[in-house]
């Protein structure tokens, strides 16, 4: 079986934010204590949409040491294929659904001296974790949180009534910037930096670190990619000796699972590297958009990650 | 079951001994006639009943005798024991994992009383019953792993998991095949195992990397290793080869079967969920020769597999020079029959030495 280990969960409560974001409860459905976790970790929500099993990664924004219940809050795209809108439209408190163990690909490095977090949008989820472990243990840290405005502030109230210090809030449509250059230019050493967001932001930070000379070790980003609807192809599975089609609507990873194929996941985002796959051959181009593979990998056409990538050409044989 | 305890030493008389039931569990490493390094690894979620697979953390007649010699090796190094400062969390980890475990797994030995965060922890054969609060270091007498691993058998490594490696950053180390904690203190996983020959050009180790940055909470993982030892020493580390080095050229074609002792490694791996750092438990279960050639598919084995070892593994693991003298005495449990496939002793169906 691929994937973490499973829980049995019940939603127990559904708290709408705002005009984008949903929180949901969850609880194990037998009643007894969820595992603890650490702060940045997600979790694998399964969704059953139909004849379709979706399967969506979350940051858990609970206190990782509160094993009664954990939280999550879904940003509702409505240009995507469907996960974020099932969980919005489709899902009742009561509903009994299945969730993975957490994993966590977004640790915190506890040697930090400070811990300087950047938050775009829906990226504060797994900070709000990781302050929560944090302030247990006395740890010391700053957030940096844009959101598009007032009204899209998810959970600003929260964090400036209760860390009102740490807390620093920038509005898009009010022109407030975070001022990075200045920022990263003012921390004491021993400072790590996490960014969490869209694609821009964790790019923006990651190369002015990089050239205001922070060692690579010292900027951790976590960026879940959900996976882009594109034209159908076909797939031989070598292993497998299957020929598959892989949809518009579907991933390659998805079309493999449909076709009962038990190919190794885990985060779904591109960012894990365990869906990684051989290809023995190909006629085409890829459409690679995960940031595990490097540039010369991605060039090459001898690896494909399934999550999130694509193909477009006449051949495409693959050791699964 | 209730386990009787041995009163024994590993060290000066060397009183050390298996009982019957101690050698039908002993773990085996060899599941086929030859050995070479591969990553061995399976999922560790209990086997045949008492088996050392059984439970998570294994518990068996040399546990008292086991933790008393751990604290004579800590009396006379301190250094045994080390944890950077960023990982007193994952030592908190480890304690609730062993005290969750070893109450569950054996609740006539050990017993865990939580009230949020006052727990009480009671271990019947080492006669401790302690309360304390949990994350707070000053209601313990030692830190959190150092507590917990002064009552749990076998060596353990708790390593940091950061930028795709894992770091040798915390350890209770005094049971080791010839390593040190103290020199490997704050090293990745590339570099603790630049001594180990073969295995880097085989890629082993980016591989076996690969497969323990992946361990996720809820699904640990196990494999076997194994070495050779005179006398059944727990502490053969370099820190004092002085004194157990020696003892290597003690060996006779009289002494052997008695004193060469196949020493056993079961490193179990668990995702620590609070630090989402690594703990690398290696338990080690040593069985003379002579207690090993009373199964008989076991000395078949042994005496071809230690026969068609490469020289560079024979020399790495420390019988090289002894070996002829190894195989004088197991060819003689060597009748050439086929052996079943698996570690297991297959006592029912195995045939006896054919003279």
């Amino acid at each position: 079986m691929s994937g973490a280990e499973k829980i049995a969960v019940t939603v127990t409560d559904i708290v709408p934010l705002n005009d984008l974001v949903t929180r949901f409860e969850f609880k194990s459905t037998d009643g007894s204590l969820l595992p603890t976790f650490s702060g940045g970790a997600h979790t694998v929500v399964e969704m059953q949409d139909g004849d379709i099993t979706r399967l969506n990664p979350y940051s858990l924004m609970s206190d990782p040491m509160d094993q009664t219940a954990y939280t999550i809050s879904v940003r509702r795209d409505d240009e995507g294929r469907g996960g974020s809108l099932f969980m919005h439209s489709k899902v009742s408190v009561g509903d009994q659904m299945v969730i993975s163990y957490p994993v966590n690909l977004f640790s915190l490095d506890l040697r930090a001296k400070k811990h300087l977090f950047i938050a775009g949008g829906i990226g504060i989820t797994p900070f709000l974790a990781q302050i929560k472990q944090l302030e247990r243990f006395n740890g010391h840290w700053e957030l940096h949180y844009a959101c598009r405005s007032e009204s899209l502030g998810s959970y600003v109230d929260e964090l400036t009534s209760h860390h009102p210090n740490e807390t620093h809030v920038y509005y898009d449509d009010q022109d407030q910037v975070i001022d990075l250059a200045n920022l990263l230019d003012g921390q004491p050493l021993g400072t790590h930096i996490y960014v969490c967001g869209p694609k821009g932001m964790i790019e923006w930070v990651r190369g002015t670190a990089a050239g205001e000379g922070w060692p690579r070790e010292a900027v951790h980003y976590e960026e879940f990619l959900a996976p882009q609807p594109g034209k159908p192809f076909e797939v031989k599975l070598a292993v497998s000796n299957k020929v598959i089609e892989v949809g518009e609507q579907e991933s390659l990873l998805e079309a493999m699972e449909r076709e009962g194929v038990d190919a190794p996941y885990l985060c779904r985002g591109g960012a894990c590297g365990q869906c990684e796959t051989n290809v023995i051959d190909y006629a085409g181009n890829f459409i690679h958009r995960d940031h595990w593979l490097d540039d010369a990998e991605h060039a090459n056409g001898q690896k494909i990650m399934p999550c999130v990538s694509r193909f477009e050409g006449k051949v495409l044989v693959l050791d699964r | 079951m209730s386990i009787q305890f041995n009163d024994e030493t590993f060290r000066d008389d060397y009183s050390f001994y298996n009982s019957e039931r101690a050698i039908k569990r002993f773990p085996f490493p060899f599941h086929e006639d030859s050995y070479m390094y591969s990553v061995n690894m399976e999922q560790h979620r209990g086997g045949p009943a008492d088996s050392v697979y059984e439970k998570r953390f294994d518990v068996d007649e040399h546990y008292v005798a086991e933790m008393r010699d751990r604290a004579m090796v800590l009396a006379d190094d301190p250094l045994r024991c080390q944890s950077l400062p960023h990982m007193t969390l994952a030592g908190w980890d480890l304690l609730e994992l062993i005290m969750v475990s070893k109450s569950e797994d054996y609740p006539d030995l050990f017993e865990l009383h939580r009230d949020g965060n006052n727990w009480r922890w009671i271990n019947k054969p080492l006669g401790i019953d302690d309360s304390f609060v949990f994350l707070d270091e000053t209601t313990l007498p030692y830190g959190p792993m150092e507590y917990i691993t002064r009552q749990a058998q076998g060596d353990f490594c708790v390593l940091d998991q950061r930028d795709d490696n894992l770091w040798m950053d915390a350890g209770m180390v005094t049971t080791q095949a010839d390593w040190s904690l103290d020199f490997d203190i704050g090293m990745n996983f590339f570099e603790w195992h630049a001594p180990v020959p073969l295995a880097h050009e085989k890629g082993i180790f980016v591989r076996a990397l690969k497969f323990l940055l992946n361990i996720q909470q809820g699904a640990p993982a196990r494999r076997l290793n194994w070495t050779m030892t005179v006398n059944p020493l727990l502490d053969t580390s370099p820190e004092n080869y002085h004194k157990w080095g020696i003892q290597k050229t003690t060996l006779t074609p009289e002494n052997i079967g008695a004193k060469q002792h196949l020493r056993v490694e079961l490193q179990t791996f668990f995702r620590l969920p609070r630090s989402n750092a690594l703990v690398f438990p290696i338990r080690c279960y040593l069985c003379s020769f002579q207690d090993i050639m009373t199964v008989p598919k076991w000395g078949r084995r042994l005496h071809r597999v230690v026969r068609d070892l490469p020289v560079e593994l024979a020399t790495y693991k420390g019988f090289i020079d002894n070996r002829p003298m190894m195989l004088d005495y197991l060819k003689n449990f060597d009748d050439g029959l086929e052996t079943s496939a698996g570690i297991w002793p297959d006592l029912d169906t195995e045939p006896p030495l054919q003279t």
